[in-house]
């Protein structure tokens, strides 16, 4: 059954005169269409397909062979091991135009803002075609392959961003066949505009939201991101493979494991090397401790957003657990830097199972204590009670992955989907709600604790005997051609897209990061609701923002 | 005559790396005299200004995280005096750059500077906020925050360790010992006018 579908969608594209599939060195399907037909095919896809591709996994600018162009990761709710690539060009350098798909997919809304952003690619009837983490006086852009890096064309700036409320958003359309080039206004003109950030002590990091209020309701959110913008994509299209590693860390540093570990995998499936058992394991067991500690650090500040600070105090201790495990074996503290490609960076170290089986009862008896003094806690109810609701669909339009998503009742773990690494081999449940409410996104936070608990319960004793790590070659290329993996880190479906030419160093990296939807996801729930649960939904949520501006 | 005493009491005289460099600096403070009465008060203020040092809640990335476990339970460094972080930089008396600064933050970071009452330190931790770190060949990143805030005391890691971050601590408290109260706007505004913003008194 599941096969048909399939065959049905690539029966259907290989009618079409325009199209071109060919099957990826990793397997997937690749549809290239014109640019003209490009919405044509993404309205099929999204609608009318047997089963509908109803989530925008990510948008792949890039440049090559002198064109611009556009790839969209699809992915369906029904059958999400189902993925697609599907690809547009341009030749336009000067004006590059393509159709946008934001009504068809929420998440698209800001993607295309980051492909613009990166690569100047604009698109036709987007609503705001503002850059989306440079400064509006930022010259070229940087992504493209010919992007002058002298410092001297964008020296450090004197003073801040003027951000007017006033301030307008650029667009195109094109209706009926006439093009206009137009602008709106982000807020009406009698709005009354709230900043909070970029330095706001419980923004979790150095997001900026414009919040339009009436009274003390909500009406628009617009966030403004790139305060944090590290430009890490640009800086990996210099770096050899094994260089790369330490930036993924640093992208969403609460689950920087995990993150090591989807590009590590990604390299491996591309080289086709044999990682043994043995580092397989090892790996998933400090994905799982970084999913512990991650999810204690996003309990603990939600708390603390909800004002109790002491939840955050106790968070952290058990945190430091975990730290002082990961600093005996890896040599890091936040900062693991353990995964290498073909394995892990050395052997665990002879305390490692020892501490983990002395941390897991710990844990637990936390786990009850924190579920008897905050979940539980009439006040604490109360607060979350009947606020921040995230339906299903929405969650999936606007590709809100992870435990928020999880929340809402979508079925979107990878680690069931596609197991990688050892999660095939042990058994776990993956936490469903169906309510999509603040306390659901709360409380399922600590129920994957349980879980995460339960996996490595079962792996810790088995670690098979063997090498740690596989040998590889002093200097690695990837095979030229198109890579793409994805692991469930602690905020949702993290993506590694590389474009190899055949070099020691990458052509063209993406990262998807899990957070930027998740700010999406946060102007859908938070529009309607009071300006004082505003930094609480955020805290839901639970994004990290370096990992959105990359 | 005792004027300037460098000791701390939160931690040994001997276990800190660069005694000798800070003993040069009070010699050469000392070298004209020291007024007995305007010298004790100055003790004085000195030991209430560098045991109560309170940080303004500012943090772009990762070390941010590590900010946070010195200020949870186990290294808390509410025991020695740096008790509460302030929100707003009007009440704070030191920034913690945690983080990468990118141009886009820059004058941002420069804007809370200049909201911080006198007198008001600069504690660059970790490697982006040193030099860039990580994320040197980045075109978007500011290469030290000292190209455009002055700092006093650099710490180095990716991140560091809270350890690492409470030693740093330390440093900035003997400095504020050391210094001239009612000198302190003569020195800022000799920094301001040479033109570098580099201060010189921050080792890592």
């Amino acid at each position: 059954m599941k096969k048909t579908n399939m065959e049905i969608t690539e029966k259907y594209l290989s009618s079409l005169s325009f199209a071109t599939l060919e099957r990826r060195a990793d397997g997937m399907l690749s549809v290239t269409v014109p640019k003209e037909n490009l919405y044509e095919v993404a309205k099929f896809l999204r609608h009318e397909c047997a089963e509908k591709y109803n989530f925008l996994f990510d948008l792949v600018g890039t440049d090559s062979d002198n064109k611009l162009g556009v790839i969209y990761y699809l992915s369906q709710s029904a059958q999400p091991e189902q993925m697609l690539a599907l690809k547009t060009f341009t030749a336009d350098r000067e004006k590059p135009e393509l159709f946008s798909v934001q009504d068809l997919w929420d998440s698209a809304s800001v993607y295309e803002r980051e492909v613009y952003d990166f690569f100047g690619i604009r698109f036709i009837n987007h609503p705001d075609m503002r850059r989306i983490f440079l400064r509006a006086d930022w010259n070229g852009f940087p992504l493209r392959k010919d992007y002058n890096a002298d410092p001297a064309v964008n020296p450090v700036p004197e003073k801040s961003e003027l951000i007017s409320d006033m301030e307008r958003m650029p667009s195109i359309t094109l209706k009926m066949g006439e093009r206009k080039e137009e602008t709106s206004y982000v807020f009406e003109k009698d709005d009354y505009v709230v900043n909070f950030g970029p330095q706001h002590p419980a923004m979790h990091g150095v997001l900026h939201l414009r919040v339009a209020l009436d009274g003390e309701i909500i009406k628009k959110i617009d966030p403004v991101f790139g305060y944090i913008h590290r430009g890490i994509e640009k800086m990996c299209e210099a770096y050899t493979y094994p260089q790369m590693l330490h930036l993924t860390d640093r992208l969403d540093y609460l689950s920087g494991t995990m993150n090591r570990h989807a590009l590590c995998l990604c390299c491996e499936n591309a080289l086709q090397l044999e990682v043994s058992e043995r580092a397989h394991y090892i790996r998933t067991i400090f994905d799982e401790l970084t999913r512990i500690a991650s999810h204690l650090l996003g309990w603990g500040c939600m708390c603390m957003d909800m004002g109790s600070i002491t939840a955050f105090v106790y968070g952290m201790r058990d945190r430091e657990k975990i730290m002082d495990i990961f600093e005996e074996t890896a040599g890091g503290r936040l900062m693991a830097n353990y995964a290498t490609i073909g394995g892990v960076a050395r052997d665990i170290h002879p305390n490692f199972q020892r501490r983990v089986k002395e941390l897991i009862p710990y844990i637990r008896k936390m786990l009850k204590e924190h579920h008897m003094l905050f979940s539980n806690n009439p006040i604490a109810r109360g607060r979350m009670a009947g606020i921040g609701f995230l339906s299903k669909e929405k969650a999936i339009s606007l590709g809100a992955t992870g435990p928020s998503g999880r929340a809402s009742g979508w079925h979107n773990d990878l680690r069931k989907i596609s197991p990688y690494a050892a999660y095939g081999k042990v058994n776990f449940d993956e936490v469903l709600r169906s309510e999509g409410l603040t306390y659901d996104r709360y409380v399922i936070r600590l129920d994957e604790i349980e879980q995460s608990l339960r996996i490595i319960e079962q792996l810790i004793d088995n670690i098979p005997e063997g090498a740690y790590a596989a040998k590889t070659k002093a200097v690695i290329k990837l095979p030229e051609g198109e890579f793409f993996q994805r692991v469930e880190n602690a905020r949702g479906q993290f993506g590694v897209h590389i474009t190899s030419k055949g070099d020691k160093t990458p052509y063209r990296v993406k990262f998807r990061s899990p957070s930027l939807t998740l700010v999406g996801a946060l102007k859908a729930i938070a529009t309607e609701s009071k300006v004082a649960d505003l930094i609480m939904l955020g805290a839901s949520l639970d994004y990290v923002i370096p990992c959105i501006d990359r | 005559m005792e004027v300037k005493d460098i000791r701390i009491p939160n931690m040994r005289y001997e276990d800190f790396n660069d005694n000798e460099y800070l003993e040069n600096y009070v010699s050469e403070l000392r070298e004209g005299g020291v007024n007995i009465f305007v010298g004790k008060i100055n003790d004085f203020i000195n030991w209430g200004r560098s045991n109560s040092v309170w940080p303004l809640t500012f943090a772009t990335s990762c070390c941010g995280i590590e900010f946070m476990c010195v200020g949870a339970a186990r290294s808390d460094f509410a025991r020695f005096g740096w008790e509460v972080t302030r929100n707003s930089p009007r009440q704070a008396d030191v920034i913690f750059v945690c983080g990468t600064i990118v141009h886009k933050m820059a004058p941002v970071l420069k804007r809370l500077y200049e909201q911080m009452a006198e007198p008001k330190y600069v504690m660059a931790i970790g490697g982006c906020a040193i030099s860039g770190g990580p994320f040197k060949s980045s075109y978007h990143t500011v290469m030290g925050v000292d190209k455009i805030i002055p700092v006093d005391v650099y710490i180095p890691g990716c991140p560091p360790r809270p350890e690492a971050i409470l030693y740093g601590m330390m440093q900035l408290s003997r400095k504020i010992k050391v210094q001239n109260f009612f000198k302190l706007p003569d020195e800022r505004k000799k920094v301001a006018e040479s033109g570098e913003l580099k201060v010189e008194n921050g080792k890592p």
